[in-house]
């Protein structure tokens, strides 16, 4: 058996229907928690458990480079003495939270160095695939790639992070057959060979968005990164349904077309997301013990009493204890196809049916706001953008339906990853929250902006047009719903955002009965840890 | 006649500067001011008429003296005990109702040859406002002999009086005179086409300036900072392009202007500020948001502030003062209130006896979701 392969031993999704026996569920409220009693008759979706890890992941990793997938050589036999060699490899924003060391780039990226060495190659460059997100700092650099890779690269400056706002470091392909611009860095197109180093945490990430998206640039990015493109992406977690992927796929021929060589290594984690302290939150809440108990109250009673800032450190201190369950390495479409299913094998959670109604707590984290702030723009592109595109074949919430979120929402930001955010919530939203207005009105503007550019080439910004596309990653959710509702967030903030606040879910469930009818069916979405609802 | 009366007691001036600091307004309670019956102002000489006011507005710089806020460079050009009140719409007794442009310039003051000032038609920079045969006094509503608007008669001169017409109410007109500030405001501050005009502030000047600005200029852009609510939604509804709040400032201008920074300060900015606040913050807000080589517009009176130059310095920035006008603002003022209905900026009208209320309303104006408070003398008894 191919060391690759792991079998399931935790239990599968579940969907619960609450009954009165039903102890009250879990909702994650930013940095903290709120139990609430949902009515009788709701459902509860739970992920799957943690699908059993590789025992071996080094010997896994190195049977794939040796036995790639698809039209592909071994690794080994593409690596010859002379030859550029970029090994590129996905940022900050994977996988959710930050997992505990060794990271899984490291592992891989550790294989690929020495098999490198053993060839003979000296002209290696490591790549951070940024597109338009902040630069990683020294220290999220090391966590990502250990000790040994960082020392070796980065005082060489061997250690780069993409910029795509250096014309100079962009090298344009061509166009699509759509024509879509696909302009990729230079120094990873001018190599011989890419290896592209992945970690497929949701079905939407891999494949040609690994380097078509990940090293690419405003001009390239815009084509697929719009309103029109997520409002035909039904939904981008389903590659066969998602505009999205299409326009990664169309690019990422253009590259092959253009005579570049990817080596696409993709791996999966299980879903074992939160460390021993937080236990309680990979379970079922009828099937806490005593201990869980315990620890629920233990730490909720200390957030209770814990300012903002020290509850936000402590969280974004948290290191997940994922695991690697696959591996899977060669050429990049036959790769991810194997990677999608092993994803799915870990998160699928079959739901019959859709809701009139769908609650989501909302966690501290998001892509977007690893080591900082959760601001309202990333709250509502986690919920929306995020956990309601989180299904297969249709929405967990039927068209016209009311989506009810818990979070805090605080009116604050992070000044130095989030600026043009700042200016997009204080000037964007209180005109418009219409995501094709505020394209056409403001996104070329802000993206062309010379301030936010010079941030996200020399600081740790995000590139000035990041907080449209965390505006349009909701816009198949805002054309879909009648009603966007969150629970005890900052009123302020979430009119801002277009939405309606509530103090309790019980208000808000009412609320949402002015807009679904009485009595609506409710789904509630526990998550995470992060599942993919398969809606029939 | 009633009249609300300030005196020259230092006492109460004092107390007035504790509660005004307090309570913005309380210093009316405590303070010089009172309601009093006093003689009404005899004719100073020919040209001169007799105005029976109708509704007289409370201006910040009225406050800023009941508060005991007022900078002591007032002292030599004010004549105590003195009626306040300079924002007039009144009633001759030919009853012809007139706006009063308060300015007691050399023509009020019988001084022939008048000033080099106002012989260049500059009647607000007037150097001889406390000489002639009047007792000193900037304007009407700060002198003793001509009695100001907050009580029931006051003395102008011919050349004080704008003719009010017949179908511009008494709550339109009295903005009229805030409205010649703005609009001499604007025509000193030098606005070309195209350029990026911030105006600090949206109480009731800053609101008549976004209007004035509207009216007068064709700015590119025109950013509004406001504090409250209400006056956000006014100043967008004025002709604001852009409101924010006045911890925003500084992004809003950036992003317009698509400037950098360096540090708390654009490198680029706004080509004018029109500054209608006059605080230490509000003056480092403008110089911090203005293009090098721009320009500052103080319409706000700033009194004794601490400010650092540096930038001003630095940029080249021009810092200028505008006060009152020009006897031409008149006209183009009445259009502006006209035209922008600016009548929709009186919130409130008091009677002369309710006067702590008023004052402490106006003083509290913003937050209170109010913009012009008025005194309404029309159905006060006279004798």
């Amino acid at each position: 058996m191919a060391p690759n392969n792991s079998v399931r031993h935790g239990r599968p999704g579940f969907v619960l229907e609450v009954d009165r026996s039903t102890p009250p569920t879990l909702f994650w409220h930013g940095e903290g928690f709120r139990l609430e009693k949902l009515p009788v008759g709701s459902r509860v979706v739970y992920a799957p458990e943690p699908v059993t890890a590789l025992k071996d992941p080094d010997g896994a990793i190195r049977h794939a480079l040796a036995n790639p997938l698809g039209d592909s050589a071994p690794l080994a036999d593409l690596l010859t003495p002379g030859m550029k060699l970029t090994i590129c490899f996905d940022d900050i924003s994977l996988p959710l939270p930050p997992m505990q060391k060794p990271d899984i780039r490291q592992m891989v990226i550790e294989a690929v160095l020495d098999l490198a060495a053993e060839a003979g190659v000296d002209d290696v460059v490591l790549l951070a695939a940024l597109a338009l997100h902040r630069r990683m700092t020294d220290p999220e650099l090391r966590h990502a790639l250990g000790d040994r890779v960082f020392d070796a690269f980065a005082p060489s400056g061997l250690l780069q992070q993409h910029d795509a706002e250096d014309p100079t470091k962009l090298l344009h392909l061509g166009s699509t057959e759509a024509g879509e611009d696909v302009e990729i860095n230079r120094r990873a197109a001018e190599s011989d060979l890419i290896v592209y180093v992945n970690i497929n945490l949701v079905a939407m990430d891999g494949g040609w968005k690994s380097t078509a998206t990940g090293l690419s640039s405003y001009k390239s990015l815009r084509h697929h990164h719009n309103v029109k493109t997520m409002q035909h992406s039904r939904s981008f977690m389903d590659q066969h349904r998602s505009e999205l992927h299409s326009s990664n796929w169309r690019m990422g021929k253009v590259i092959r077309d253009a005579g570049i060589k990817v080596f696409q290594i993709e791996t999966t984690l299980n879903n074992d997301t939160f460390p021993d302290s937080f236990d309680f939150l990979q379970k079922r809440e009828w099937e806490w013990g005593a201990r869980d108990r315990a620890s629920f109250l233990a730490v909720s009673k200390t957030l209770d009493r814990t300012p903002d800032r020290l509850k936000r450190s402590i969280f974004q201190g948290i290191k997940a204890p994922h695991r690697m369950t696959s591996v899977q390495a060669g050429e990049v479409e036959a790769v991810h196809e194997v990677t999608t299913e092993n994803v799915y094998r870990q998160q699928l959670v079959q739901v019959e049916g859709q809701t009139d109604v769908l609650t989501m707590g909302l966690p501290y984290i998001s892509p977007y706001n690893v080591n900082s702030v959760m601001n309202p723009v990333l709250v509502a592109c986690l919920g929306l953008g995020y956990f309601f595109n989180l299904y297969r074949n249709k929405p967990l919430v039927r068209e016209g339906g009311v989506v009810i979120m818990s979070h805090p929402t605080p009116w604050a930001f992070h000044p130095v990853h989030h600026p043009s955010y700042i200016d997009f919530f204080e000037q964007v939203l209180s005109e418009t929250t219409d995501p094709l207005e505020m394209e056409s009105k403001f996104e070329e503007r802000f993206a062309t902006d010379p301030w936010y550019i010079h941030l996200y080439r020399t600081s740790y910004a995000y590139h000035g047009v990041h907080p449209f596309y965390m505006w349009y990653w909701c816009a198949h959710a805002l054309q879909h719903l009648g009603g966007v509702i969150i629970v005890g967030g900052d009123p302020r903030s979430v009119r801002r955002l277009g939405f309606k606040p509530a103090s309790t879910l019980r208000d808000a469930l009412e609320m949402a009965e002015d807009v679904v009818g009485r009595d609506p069916s409710i789904t509630h979405l526990h998550n995470p840890p992060l599942f993919l609802a398969d809606v029939r | 006649m009633r009249a609300l009366l300030f005196e020259r007691k230092m006492a109460k001036y004092a107390a007035a500067a504790v509660a005004g600091r307090l309570v913005p307004g309380g210093g009316a309670k405590v303070g010089p001011l009172h309601l009093a019956d006093i003689d009404e102002p005899e004719l100073p000489g020919p040209g001169w008429h007799r105005v029976r006011p109708r509704l007289a507005g409370i201006c910040g710089s009225d406050l800023a003296t009941l508060d005991g806020r007022s900078s002591r460079y007032f002292e030599p050009i004010v004549s105590f005990p003195f009626v306040p009140g300079h924002e007039i719409v009144g009633e001759l007794d030919d009853g012809r109702r007139v706006v009063v442009e308060p300015v007691l310039s050399c023509a009020t003051r019988g001084i022939d040859p008048p000033c080099d000032m106002c012989s260049a038609g500059h009647t607000g920079n007037c150097e001889r406002i406390a000489y002639g045969h009047l007792e000193p006094g900037l304007q009407t509503g700060f002198c003793r002999d001509t009695g100001g608007g907050w009580g029931l008669s006051l003395v102008a001169h011919e050349s004080q009086l704008h003719a009010v017409p017949e179908d511009l109410t008494d709550e339109a007109a009295v903005l009229v005179e805030p409205t010649a500030c703005a609009v001499h405001a604007v025509q000193s501050s030098g606005v070309r086409e195209g350029d990026v005009v911030v105006v600090l502030g949206a109480g009731s000047l800053g609101l008549l300036t976004i209007a004035a600005v509207r009216k007068l200029c064709l700015p590119g852009t025109l950013i509004a900072v406001a504090k409250h609510p209400e006056q956000r939604a006014l100043a967008r509804s004025l002709g604001a392009d852009i409101v924010a709040e006045p911890e925003e400032v500084r992004r809003a201008v950036r992003r317009s202007t698509r400037s950098l920074t360096n540090g708390d300060v654009l490198t680029g900015g706004a080509d004018v500020v029109i500054d209608c606040v006059g605080s230490s913050s509000s003056i480092a807000d403008a110089l911090a948001v203005t293009r090098p080589k721009g320009r500052v517009s103080l319409v706000g009176m700033a009194g004794n502030t601490t400010v650092d130059l540096t930038v001003l310095w630095h940029k080249e920035l021009v810092l200028a003062g505008t006060y009152a006008y020009r006897h031409e603002a008149f006209p183009l003022a009445f259009e502006v209130v006209r035209e922008a209905k600016l009548q929709r900026l009186l919130s409130a009208t008091y009677p002369l006896d309710r006067y702590a209320q008023a004052i402490e309303h106006a003083a509290q104006a913003g937050r209170r979701g109010a913009v012009k408070i008025a005194f309404d003398l029309r159905t006060e008894r006279r004798r």
